[in-house]
């Protein structure tokens, strides 16, 4: 038996990581990964809390962020990849223009 | 201390542990494998949690497929280790320490609120047929939703990732 507060702080952590990765980090694909570890800590409050009222729909809700986070991966590293050919570079802090 | 306390603990700090080395590696393609051991870790968390059709989601779909992305593009880019700025280094002082007060503040609330409340193990029967009744009657309209935005996101990345030249070439 484990508290349901233990997951919600587990899952409160790795969603303080991924705040703190996405400020600290300058390399483009460590700050998107720092973005799927917020997506991950959510999810484990969303099933901590869906075995805890015994219902599914938090189950089905991850599954739709699990969606989500695919197509937001398919398409960020796309933009990441067209970002790297225009620029010849992945640091965060030389990519301040929109245009070239 | 119980068996399940025991296997909540072990996969938790697997995800802690993995989730700091995350933030403390510098080459990104450290911190991928960091994060799939964090996602894997999460898969068994779920399974303690008697979400068995979301564990099996989790390692299919994020610790394959997502992480599998990221690696490829690491090496596509050839992305090398990065280096410190200026920005950087006041992110990490500002960012810590707030970091640190967020995570007290937030354990503090959680505990105190959430009393002694359990999860048990096996509590929730959430067999794939019941997810699937649900995903396909009650959230059908939302399900069919995604699949559109599937589709937009694969054509976004197609556009998005194919040769400038090429792209010009087909709008004229």
């Amino acid at each position: 038996m484990v508290p349901l507060s233990y997951y919600l702080l587990l899952s409160g952590f790795l969603f303080a990581c991924g705040v703190v990765g996405f400020l600290i980090k300058r390399n483009i694909i460590t700050i998107f990964m720092s973005i799927e570890l917020m997506l991950n800590g959510v999810n484990l409050s969303f099933v901590a809390f869906a075995a805890h009222w015994h219902a599914l729909s938090g189950q089905v809700f991850v599954f739709f962020v699990m969606v989500v986070a695919a197509a937001e991966a398919a398409v960020g590293l796309a933009i990441i990849i067209s970002v790297y050919r225009t620029r010849e570079t992945l640091n965060v802090d030389q990519v301040n223009l929109l245009k070239l | 201390m119980s068996f399940h306390l025991i296997l909540f603990l072990a996969f938790g700090a697997v995800c802690v542990g993995g989730a700091v080395n995350l933030l403390a590696q510098r080459h990104p393609i450290n911190s991928a494998l960091s994060l799939i051991a964090v996602m894997a870790a999460l898969a068994g968390e779920y399974l303690l949690l008697g979400a068995e059709f979301v564990a099996a989601v989790q390692v299919i779909v994020y610790a394959g497929a997502i992480m599998v992305l990221f690696v490829f593009v690491i090496m596509l880019l050839n992305a090398g280790e990065e280096e410190e700025t200026k920005g950087s280094r006041i992110a990490i002082l500002i960012g810590v320490p707030g970091m640190l007060i967020a995570s007290v503040l937030m354990a503090w609330v959680v505990l105190r609120r959430s009393g002694t409340e359990s999860v048990e193990i096996g509590a929730l029967p959430g067999p794939p047929t019941d997810i699937a009744q649900l995903l396909f009657h009650n959230f059908l309209l939302p399900f069919e939703v995604t699949s559109v935005l599937i589709l937009i996101a694969i054509m976004g990345a197609v556009v998005l990732a194919s040769k400038p030249e090429s792209r010009s070439g087909k709008v004229d």
